[in-house]
């Protein structure tokens, strides 16, 4: 499977990062040529194999449903690029 | 007094307890060294000297009480990927500009635990992503190995036998460096060279393809992957999920096993971290392997490999053999598939990990007329050429109507890649020896491969298959190639058996030594 330069536009929007023609352009190429190096998993025959879900079997730790942790909210906004009273502030969302 | 800065680990920690030499003796003579290096170098992308002439004040003041803990007064490096509290903390990326924690990774939360002293942050491949620290948005990190020539230099019969080789016709060979600057492998970078360089004790490092051992292997260091779910991940930027571990980068063998036990531990705040009792590495080092039953994978030996690397390999082949183990030459049919499904794996996780660097919570914020225009410029002047590229890939991969054909398909193949390594173990083998890259260093900036993304990926290639399996794996240097660059064998173990590599990795070690880059920064 290969991509075209809408394809590239249209994964550049899914990913919100925004291109540039020349850009969408270059990376059509760098994102072919990457897709044809992965074709070669299409030859290994899986019939009946699962897809891996953890790489060593172990079972999923749990912790006590308690709070253990919070009000700290002035650390979390520490770095943020634009705070008010503790809150995010981000550009206008619902008109 | 000599030299702090050449002592080993284990030297030191002698040293320190022996009350010969002081912590703030030993955090000043890398301070220096770090001030006169780092312009040539590279590696530290932020030197936190005041908070390790503290750290080693602190230090000294409990080794003063016999009260020092296993890595007190130990000068360390750390790689930019760790969170540490109130320190740079950017993965070398622009999009997490300014960010500083306020919180600490629980590997160096560990390391500080037993006493170690933070030097500062070190450079890296931006998010991890690359093989030779190309990528850091603070620019390359330099090898401090250099290539070195022969010259044939025509002697007058006056100035013979000063060192150089006599001929009979007058004339002496004489080794000199070449110029050019070699990348130190990726995406530990900083780690690999600031170790080499003598610019850190030992060092932090995080590996998802081969990003500990490429680099140990370009540098003439050791480096350990550990079995994912030995260190915890809290606290470290997150590439793949399921493949990160990190794990030290040192200067021999024993400074490994000495560095791997006080960063790993059980976290319940990592639900992948296992819930196992760390054993005493060090003591594995000198342990006989007579009787110890080594793998020999034939799928390693790939095409176009240079002479060289297939001699290495032979050699370390023949120290086991006369170490008393067994050779046995074994399959691990799926190989040559790894390198491609990781590549559909890793970038798809990282696709999903670095969604969250959208201009809100930390970091970059680049305005746009709305907010999905604030995220796509945010992302566009954040992220660099290598990571964008993994992300498309990522997203591509996951989106609606490919999922199956690529992600599912590769999740299954590395499936098989691990059930190889599983019937090989089944049978009886202890540890697998190969080569731990395909090459030794090479340029900075390398046509072939800043033209073919894939061509630098082939890098990883004999390394990615242990991370996909999520096994433990050390690469330890074993030799020079003819250019005097270093080259590395790697060992692969059972699931947590560490000790098993530091035990084999010890032999190779002892048969070849260690090996120092000569001086020119």
């Amino acid at each position: 499977m290969s991509v075209d330069l809408q394809t590239v536009k249209r994964v550049a929007r899914l990913a919100r990062i925004a291109v540039s023609e020349e850009d969408a352009e270059r990376m059509t190429g760098e994102l072919n040529a990457i897709l044809g190096f992965v074709e070669q998993l299409n030859e290994v025959d899986v019939s009946g194999v699962e897809p891996m879900t953890s790489v060593t079997p172990m079972e999923m730790k749990k912790r006590q449903d308690a709070v253990t942790d919070g009000n700290k909210a002035a650390d979390i906004v520490a770095n943020a690029p634009a705070t008010e009273e503790n809150f995010f502030l981000v550009p206008k969302v619902v008109e | 007094m000599s030299d702090l800065t050449r002592l080993t680990i284990s030297q030191a920690r002698a040293k320190l307890r022996g009350k010969e030499i002081t912590a703030t003796e030993i955090t000043e003579a890398y301070l220096s060294a770090i001030d006169r290096a780092n312009p040539a170098l590279n590696a530290y992308v932020a030197v936190t000297g005041d908070k390790a002439r503290d750290m080693a004040k602190a230090s000294d003041g409990r080794l003063v009480k016999g009260e020092g803990g296993a890595l007190e007064g130990i000068p360390l490096g750390i790689k930019d990927l760790f969170g540490t509290e109130g320190v740079h903390t950017q993965a070398c990326s622009h999009v997490l500009d300014g960010f500083k924690p306020h919180y600490e990774s629980t590997v160096t939360a560990n390391l500080w635990a037993d006493g170690a002293v933070m030097l500062g942050k070190l450079n890296m491949d931006e998010f991890a992503m690359g093989s030779s620290n190309e990528t850091s948005y603070y620019g390359p990190v330099i090898n401090p190995w250099r290539r070195s020539r022969l010259d044939t230099v025509v002697m007058p019969t006056t100035h013979q036998g000063d060192g150089g080789f006599v001929s009979a016709s007058g004339t002496k060979t004489q080794r000199s460096l070449d110029n050019a600057q070699l990348v130190p492998g990726g995406s530990s970078g900083g780690s690999a060279t600031a170790v080499s360089a003598f610019l850190c004790a030992g060092a932090t490092a995080t590996d998802t393809g081969g990003s500990i051992r490429q680099p140990a292997a370009f540098t003439g260091t050791v480096g350990i992957k550990p079995t994912y779910g030995r260190c915890s991940r809290w606290g470290i930027v997150a590439f793949a999920s399921s493949l990160d571990q990190a794990g030290p980068i040192a200067r021999d063998v024993r400074d490994a096993a000495i560095l791997l036990k006080s960063m790993a531990s059980v976290d319940p705040k990592d639900t992948t971290s296992v819930d196992r009792p760390v054993p005493d590495y060090e003591a594995a080092i000198g342990k006989p392997i007579k009787g110890m039953k080594v793998g020999i994978p034939k799928e390693y030996r790939v095409d176009g490999m240079p002479e060289e690397i297939e001699a290495l390999w032979q050699k370390g082949i023949a120290w086991l053999r006369d170490a008393g183990a067994e050779i046995v030459d074994i399959s691990l049919p799926h190989t040559k598939y790894a390198l491609p499904a990781y590549y559909i794996v890793a970038p798809a996780e990282a696709s999903s990990n670095l969604a969250r660097y959208d201009g809100v919570r930390y970091g970059l914020r680049v305005p746009g007329k709305d907010i999905v225009e604030m995220y796509e410029k945010t992302r566009a002047a954040g992220f660099g050429r290598e990571v964008k590229r993994r992300i498309m890939i990522g997203t591509y991969v996951l989106s609606a109507g490919y999922y199956d054909a690529y992600y599912l398909q590769a999740q299954k193949v590395r499936n098989l890649i691990k059930r190889d390594f599983e019937n090989v173990f089944a049978a009886g083998v202890d540890v697998i020896l190969t080569p731990a890259t395909p090459s030794a260093a090479f340029g900075i900036a390398d046509e072939d491969m800043a033209a073919d993304p894939v061509k630098m990926y082939l890098n990883d290639i004999f390394t990615v298959t242990v991370n996909m399996a999520g096994l433990p794996g050390i690469a330890v240097p074993a030799g020079l190639d003819p250019k005097g660059l270093p080259l590395g064998l790697q060992l692969i173990g059972r699931p947590f058996e560490e000790e098993t590599l530091f035990q084999t990795a010890a032999v190779i070690e002892q048969a070849a030594g260690t090996f120092q880059p000569e001086k020119w920064w």
